[in-house]
């Protein structure tokens, strides 16, 4: 018996400028416990704004969103935050990190805000999801003077710190080269299968996405594979 | 388990800050004018307003005793009655004594709040040199008792006060009438009194108190010798003068002690009415443009500050995703105009002391002496507090607009 994690019901949503429009129709899917799903689809299909509201934090939709057995659809903002420090990891497309901040920092403030280890703890934490990523000689270092791929890569690591129940990416390793692509993603798989944390990333890259658990495909606002086959 | 947890918005606050000294300077500077110039222009405002009340209280009690000249009533009473009645009303000639001065000095010193009492009666004399008479007073004191009052050594310029109680002849004169008449200390002078009476005085002293009017017509005489100008016995005395503990109040408690004497009690504000309109306009002046400098010095914080909001709208979003809330980010920008605040508030404390103390030490001279300025706790509190709650305005304002950015808005872009 699989465990759901995160489910959404019927999730539909507008744009209504400049035109009215409907980017999202009827997303209704299940995500399990330890699962590595990707999402693919055409650029403007939809799969960023799906991203957002799994994320909670686009909360303007119509239909039900789940996670961990909790129903926060029409949650407060702060709850919201609550949720999102706590059990949601992250990794953007294209905005990163805090440049007036060390990478080490930019790891630690997501659980100095949680608030729930002391500072040395964290610190120490931090100090080895780093390690993980291959940073830890850059843990120092203002993050703005890191290249594109390094400063991903510590927002990756920020998104382990809390050790969150879920970790969304849009395209995580956009910025990457093969081998840190490889590099991620088996951290990735090692996260989902020993530790059960469950990774949704939106991805472009076919050859990522083939090796996840799953992938859903996406068109015009819907899904049209729930369980995408490669050739 | 509980963990300490670590002040994590405040560091945040602090990086931005210290990441931008420049701008972290600048409105710092700003506030820093701004507290200085509010400072110091209130405590200028004390010193104007000590300095003229110590002017003040050189010649003039803080409640002046009286009895006032009464105004003759109707014999018949004409309200409601049809009868058509002429009436001149006079002045009621009875003399202006005040009846046991005595009893009344003593019933006044049992006063809780009053600190000095001393009676005093006024002569309108001449000055007699050779043909011609110059007019002006003399005012008969306790020299003693005076001189605690009006702290009349202040002002006295050649010989002493305390001669005057050792010589019942001696006389204080007015530095303008000592001129005019060409005497000095120890030189005698005649005098007339309104009543005729002519006497020749040793002058044991002179005073200046750069009022001229005061300089060039008055002389202080024993008020034994003062009765005996008017011809009169020693319970004759027309004024009593009474030194409250806080000066401020004796608009309020002048009318006690006319109750309480069944005379006229005329407070020292009422007595000057025209002055101190003109205090009251001066001080609303000061007090407008010190506020409006403290504004501007706002306006300028929350110019910066809501540009910093507008720089840092991509790393509100970012700690917005990662799970900081509304609240949170109001706490970071305030702490940011706050910490501006501490610091811009510290150097124009220290600004404003080093002004007040530098002008303390300037000379003006004339009738003032020394700039009329001082360290007034109450005006830095005023300014200490102003300081603060003009930069948390001008940090909230711009924070409450930071805390309600919505990320995706900006990650979509």
């Amino acid at each position: 018996m699989k465990e759901i994690i995160l489910k959404t019901e019927s999730i539909t949503k507008h744009f209504h400028d400049p035109v009215e429009f409907k980017v999202l129709d009827e997303i209704s899917f299940e995500v399990y416990k330890g699962e590595f799903l990707t999402v693919i689809g055409k650029s403007g299909c939809g799969k960023s704004t799906l991203l957002y509201i799994l994320s909670t934090m686009d909360t303007e939709f119509d239909g039900e969103l789940f996670i961990d057995n909790q129903n926060i659809s029409r949650w407060k903002q702060d709850k919201l935050a609550a949720i999102r420090n706590e059990k949601i990891g992250f990794v953007f497309q294209f905005h990163y990190l805090l440049g007036e901040f060390t990478c080490l920092k930019n790891v630690m403030i997501p659980a100095l805000r949680l608030g729930k280890l002391p500072y040395d703890v964290i610190e120490e934490k931090a100090y080895q999801k780093l390690e993980l990523l291959g940073l830890k000689d850059q843990a120092l270092k203002p993050s703005s003077k890191l290249s594109g791929g390094q400063q991903q890569r510590v927002a990756i690591a920020r998104a382990l710190i809390n050790d969150p129940l879920i970790i969304m990416g849009d395209e995580p390793t956009g910025n990457l080269d093969s081998m840190n692509t490889q590099n991620i993603f088996s951290i990735f798989k090692e996260l989902t299968q020993e530790f059960g944390q469950t990774i949704i990333a939106v991805t472009h890259d076919q050859d990522f996405a083939k090796a996840s658990d799953r992938t859903i495909e996406m068109q015009d606002g819907k899904i049209i594979n729930q369980n995408y086959k490669f050739i | 388990m509980s963990v300490k947890k670590h002040p994590v918005n405040g560091e945040v606050a602090y990086t931005y800050i210290v990441s931008n000294k420049k701008l972290t300077m600048v409105a710092a500077l700003g506030v820093t004018l701004g507290i200085a110039v509010f400072i110091f222009m209130n405590s200028m405002l004390a010193g104007f307003d000590k300095s003229s009340s110590e002017a003040f209280f050189k010649s003039i009690p803080h409640i002046r005793i009286y009895k006032d000249d009464e105004i003759s009533k109707p014999i018949v009473n004409q309200s409601g009655k049809n009868i058509p009645v002429i009436v001149n009303p006079k002045v009621v000639p009875s003399n202006n004594t005040i009846v046991n001065p005595k009893q009344v000095i003593q019933l006044l010193k049992n006063q809780p709040d009053v600190a000095l009492v001393t009676p005093q009666l006024t002569v309108g004399i001449f000055y007699n040199n050779a043909k011609t008479q110059i007019s002006g007073r003399a005012i008969g004191i306790l020299p003693e008792e005076a001189n605690q009052m009006f702290n009349m050594e202040s002002y006295v310029v050649e010989g002493n006060v305390n001669n005057l109680k050792n010589n019942i002849n001696g006389i204080l004169l007015g530095s303008g009438v000592a001129a005019k008449m060409n005497v000095r200390e120890g030189d005698n002078i005649s005098i007339t009194s309104s009543v005729g009476m002519t006497k020749v005085m040793k002058v044991i002293g002179v005073f200046q108190t750069n009022n001229s009017v005061v300089d060039k017509t008055t002389a202080y005489v024993n008020i034994a010798f003062a009765q005996q100008l008017m011809k009169k016995n020693s319970s004759y005395i027309t004024d009593i003068n009474v030194n409250i503990k806080d000066y401020n109040k004796a608009k309020a408690y002048a009318p006690e002690l006319a109750q309480l004497t069944n005379y006229k009690a005329e407070d020292w504000e009422s007595a000057n009415e025209t002055y101190m309109a003109a205090t009251r306009m001066r001080a609303i002046i000061i007090r407008f443009v010190s506020i409006s400098i403290l504004l501007v010095a706002g306006f300028g914080i929350y110019n910066i500050l809501n540009m910093t909001v507008m720089q840092k709208i991509n790393d509100i979003a970012i700690l917005k995703a990662i799970g900081f809330n509304g609240r949170d980010v109001i706490r970071i920008f305030v702490s940011q105009a706050l910490i501006i605040g501490l610091i811009g508030i510290v150097f124009g404390v220290l600004f404003a002391s080093i002004m007040v103390a530098v002008l303390q030490n300037y000379y003006v001279g004339g009738d003032i002496g020394y700039f009329p300025i001082y360290f007034k706790l109450s005006n830095f509190l005023k300014g200490i507090f102003f300081g603060f709650a003009v930069t948390f305005l001008a940090g909230f304002i711009p924070a409450r607009k930071a805390a309600n950015i919505d990320p995706v808005s900006i990650f979509r872009k």
